[in-house]
């Protein structure tokens, strides 16, 4: 896992180093960009030779790994461990703004992840059983609706319906839950409803197409051989048995979003690493992307490993 | 005594976009306490699906039942699903093909059983479920049951599966135990051991067997009583002495004539029936079987247009639908005995006029 | 018919080793070995055993004749027949085909031999692409071969239809209009296109209802008298196998166990585990006491399952199911040693002696 993370910062620590190079940009005018307002010559040399930027590139990368692990000295302030270096736009260290968007991020996706997850899987179970109705080709048509219509535009219509036209929750914005859970809770419900809206119907389709197959098992016909109500069989039985690939794809998805839902935080104004990472690239701020890129690297490979664990779990042929 | 399973008039249709499939098309037949009956067929024949029908299973499909089944004097078909359910897994159970497919493959073996008990004997605790269940795979056979019900299905060979799922069958001392096809997918030298098992646990339990195959040798082996099936309806029904002793239906011939047999001697050409079976949507008029018979042309023309009912065959006890005579029959069956190939045999099948079916199976 | 399909191509020269005496002799097979490894870790892989699923055996078949190889789940038939048609490379061991030295070719060299080994598959319902018409499936061998018969590819196709009993009008039609017997017979078709010298058919009709087996095995006959085929049939259906063989290899946990004439085995077969195989086929035929109640078939009971190729018992692989297994039989494994002419077993007490 440490593998994969030197590899994304490698090739990102590539791209925002090396390309400025190609492009024609000196180690000079990178140094600039840290000094601030009226860079003297001498300020800028100084500042170039302090943050090693005349040094090859993979020395720097080296300071670069060596300062998240050691932290390191930086214009006579102590940045320590993590340290992803210096905000270019402010001056401020990258980690600690990181460290307070993520908790908006966070609340953002426990919530629609909940919500997405019980709506998307109940959804998907009542079609696969009552196939071919109404009702299946109601929510059917409804999951397609979702996963094509792109969040801004969900977004910006559930905000003018909700938010301005009937003012059921106006003026979104975020209150952390310390401070008061059912602020917390208010303001996020729209963001959450868009957000889960889109990953509701995914997860419909899935567990309907889940729901089928395992219905069709041999296993189920037992199952029902052996005097079980139909209740039973069809969560004790089928449903477990469709539920795991959907399981693990949760993982999978909450990983991404961890790193952020750009659209939806912008669309509602919330100060997560979304939003974070827009305004980063918005702004040039080389250190600002190259700390999200990773932090968000970081929670897709946890992702991916708690996923491949959870299916071991789940599944006991993989095991023995 | 009454007997414990009586079947009457059972017709099985299912709706489809192609048309109405008549699975099951008129059977009929009984079984006593304690006796096997074995049902015969190939694909599409309707032993299954009449299984089925038995154990309520068609619930909730688009399956339309009509006919009589009564279980220990108490009407199966059309009684309240509810009731059936309670009756399923308790009084009567059933075993099925493939182990590997028919095991939940997430829960242990040892939950499964569990499971399966609870459901019918709810004041039960979980321990002794638990402890009952382990007796259970130790009277099938399997060695060191206590550890083994905490594996899982696939941690078992398929002989041991198919034991897993007659211990689970039998559980909750069913009266009546259905296996449908049960060591087909299994090895001879397995077969032989599920077999005996299912033989000897019939004795110490007491309980009625039905046994669907598509193979003479086993049904030879552990049945009673025989009923032969072709396209959903009864061709041959019996007791097996008697059906393999004298057959009464050309279907019956066909397949004792077309299977090599280690116990005769070698044939030097095997006597096939020509042909496909027939589609359940468009079933042939008259006799189901007659585009396939060598006989038609003995019985007057009554073959294609009439269909035949079971009546007496060749030996009392044991009646076959076919409009032969008795004495026709026993002069022909004579001669197939007697490796007298028939003149058409020879030629390859498709010279013949039969016609080229459509795949239904 | 006649059966000129272009002209024959050169054999590739063989790899090494000089050819086997040919004569009548159509198949070779010597110390044929195939291990699958086992490996275990994630980044570096060890190897931690090997299922040994051929493990050493010789064949040999005869011009126009049917070899057929018996055994049940996990003995290596499959494999064996996978490895003689060279959909797999052997371990170690020799394969020798008409005089020539086919065990390690490469692919290059091993595509002119295709036309002459040929396999029939087991399952009709997915040994046939459903998107291709049977015209396409039949004459796809004559497209991959490059081999323009006189007269055209639809022509040999239509011919090839005839041969195995279908309706030559059926070109067009597709795989899923058939019943399974009929998808079968098109398999064969499809392996008699290039006028093969050897077939190996990998339960060719276990997958069939019993009405249909008979039609197909009787088809199979007939095309072996017609066209001078030589057969490998590899199934686990006893009964079948006597019908079809001439000779008779009865294998187990990767080795031959005991081979024979036909007659000769099933007559008088001398390895016990082939002695516990043919008992335990139920006969067709009830049994009844003196007092006429219905009885079960006296047969020789086998306990347990199996071992797992990965870990065959020692020496004799047999000994831990036979009823008459000795210390020598844990100790030293019997070869396969020839006690009447023609009829070779591997076991230190034999039957039937």
């Amino acid at each position: 896992m440490v593998f994969i993370l030197i590899i994304v910062a490698a090739i990102t620590f590539a791209i925002f180093f090396l390309l400025p190079r190609l492009a024609g940009e000196t180690a000079y005018g990178l140094a600039t960009q840290y000094v601030g307002r009226n860079p003297t010559p001498a300020a800028v040399v100084s500042m170039e030779h302090q943050l090693g930027l005349d040094q090859p590139v993979y020395v720097q990368f080296g300071r670069f790994l060596w300062a998240i692990v050691a932290g390191e000295h930086y214009n006579g302030a102590w940045c320590g461990p993590p340290c992803l270096g210096y905000s270019f736009k402010n001056q401020q260290p990258v980690w600690p703004q990181l460290v307070s968007d993520i908790p908006v991020t966070f609340s953002l996706m426990i919530g629609a992840a909940v919500i997405w997850l019980i709506a998307g899987v109940t959804i998907g179970v009542i079609s696969a059983l009552k196939r071919g109705t109404i009702f299946d080709r109601f929510s059917m048509t409804i999951a397609l609706l979702g996963v094509s219509l792109p969040i801004f535009f969900t977004g910006l219509i559930a905000l003018e319906l909700f938010s301005y036209k009937w003012p059921i929750f106006p003026n979104v914005q975020y209150v952390p839950f310390t401070q008061n859970p059912y602020e917390w809770a208010k303001n996020l419900v729209l963001p959450w409803l868009v957000l889960a809206f889109l990953y509701a119907a995914l997860y419909a389709r899935l567990t309907r197409a889940g729901m089928l197959e395992t219905m069709n098992e041999d296993y189920i016909r037992t199952a029902r051989a052996k005097g079980l109500p139909e209740r039973t069989v069809i969560l004790k039985h089928a449903l477990r048995a469709a539920l795991t690939p959907i399981v693990t794809i949760f993982g999978l998805d909450i990983g991404l979003l961890l790193g952020g839902a750009i659209i939806t935080e912008y669309t509602f104004s919330l100060h997560g690493l979304g939003l974070f990472t827009i305004e980063a690239i918005d702004n040039q701020d080389f250190p600002e992307i190259m700390g999200v890129t990773l932090l968000a690297c970081f929670f897709i490979v946890i992702a991916n490993l708690i996923v491949d664990i959870l299916y071991a779990v789940l599944d006991p042929r993989v095991r023995y | 005594m009454a007997p414990l399973l009586e079947v009457r008039d059972l017709r099985i249709d299912f709706p489809t976009d192609d048309g109405l499939v008549k699975a099951v098309d008129g059977v009929s037949f009984s079984l006593d306490r304690g006796r096997t009956l074995g049902i015969v067929g190939e694909s599409g024949s309707g032993k299954s699906v009449t299984s089925l029908g038995i154990m309520g299973l068609h619930h909730g499909t688009k399956a339309q039942i009509t006919g009589e089944i009564r279980l220990d004097g108490e009407e199966l078909a059309h009684a309240d699903p509810a009731r059936v359910r309670e009756l399923r897994g308790a009084k009567m159970a059933m075993i099925f093909q493939d182990p590997l497919s028919s095991l939940h493959p997430f829960y242990k073996v040892g939950d499964q059983i569990v499971e399966a008990y609870r459901i019918h004997h709810r004041k039960a605790t979980g321990k002794q479920a638990r402890q009952h269940a382990v007796d259970m795979l130790g009277r099938v056979g399997i060695p060191q049951p206590a550890v083994r019900a905490e594996d899982y299905p696939h941690q078992f060979s398929g002989g041991m599966r198919q034991r897993v799922m007659i211990a689970m069958a039998l559980c909750n001392d069913p009266e009546l135990l259905i296996a449908d096809e049960p060591t087909t997918a299994l090895d001879v030298t397995v077969q032989a051991q599920i077999l005996d098992l299912i033989s000897d646990l019939q004795a110490e339990f007491g309980s009625a067997v039905i046994i669907i195959t598509h193979d003479l040798g086993v049904v030879a082996e552990l049945a009673d009583d025989i009923l032969v099936m072709y396209a959903g309806r009864a061709a041959e029904y019996g007791a097996g002495t008697g059906i393999f002793g004298q057959p009464g239906h050309p279907y019956t011939w066909g397949l004792l004539a077309s299977m090599p047999r280690l116990d005769r001697e070698r044939q030097t050409r095997l006597v096939p029936i020509p042909g496909t079976p027939p589609s359940l949507i468009r079933v042939p008029p008259g006799c189901p079987f007659h585009p396939r018979c060598r006989y038609t042309a003995l019985t007057g023309g009554r073959c294609p247009t009439e269909v035949p009912v079971l009546r007496e065959a060749v030996t009392p006890g044991h009646a076959a639908a076919c409009h032969l005579t008795v004495a026709q029959k026993a002069r022909e069956w004579a001669a197939l005995s007697a490796d007298q190939v028939p003149a058409d045999a020879g030629e390859p099948e498709a010279r013949q006029s039969v016609p080229q079916g459509g795949a239904e199976s | 018919m006649t059966g000129q399909i272009g002209t024959p191509q050169a054999w590739p020269a063989a790899s090494g080793g000089t050819a086997e005496p040919g004569g009548d002799v159509l198949l070779h097979v010597t110390g044929l070995v195939r291990h699958f490894p086992v490996t275990r870790g994630l980044v570096f892989r060890q190897k931690v055993g090997a299922v040994r699923a051929v493990d050493g055996i010789d064949l040999s078949v005869s011009k126009g004749q049917t070899l057929g190889l018996v055994g049940e789940s996990g003995c290596g038939k499959t494999t064996t027949g996978r490895l003689l048609a060279r959909l797999d490379e052997p371990t170690s061991g020799r394969i020798v085909i008409d005089g020539h030295d086919v065990t390690h070719l490469r692919p290059g060299r091993m595509r002119p031999l295709r036309r002459e080994i040929q396999m029939i598959f087991q399952d009709p319902y997915s040994s046939l692409n459903p998107r291709h018409t049977v015209g396409a499936i039949v004459g796809a061998p004559f497209r991959l071969q490059k081999i323009k018969p006189p007269g055209g590819i639809k022509r040999s196709v239509q011919e090839l239809l005839e041969l195995v009993g279908l309706n030559p009008e059926h070109y067009n039609r597709y795989p899923h209009e058939f019943s399974g017997g009929q998808r079968q017979r098109i398999g064969i078709a499809r392996t008699l296109a290039l006028r093969p010298k050897l077939i190996v058919a990998d339960e060719p009709v276990s997958a069939l209802d019993v009405s249909i087996q008979a039609q197909v095995v009787n088809l199979l006959e007939d095309l072996q008298d017609e066209l001078g085929l030589t057969y490998v049939v590899i199934a686990h259906d006893l009964s079948v196998v006597r019908h079809i063989s001439d000779r008779v290899a009865v294998m187990y946990l990767g080795k031959i166990v005991e081979t024979a004439g036909r007659d000769e085995l099933y007559a008088k077969p001398r390895h016990p585990y082939t002695v516990a195989l043919l008992s335990a086929v139920p006969k067709p035929e009830p049994v009844t006491s003196a007092s006429g109640e219905r009885q079960r078939q006296e047969r020789i009971r086998l306990e347990g399952d199996v071992p797992s190729p990965l870990r065959p018992p020692p020496a004799c692989r047999f000994h831990t199911r036979c009823w008459k297994a000795q210390e020598i039989c844990r100790m030293q494994e019997p070869p396969l040693a020839e006690l009447v002419p023609g009829h070779q077993v591997a076991c230190h007490f034999p039957e039937n002696t």
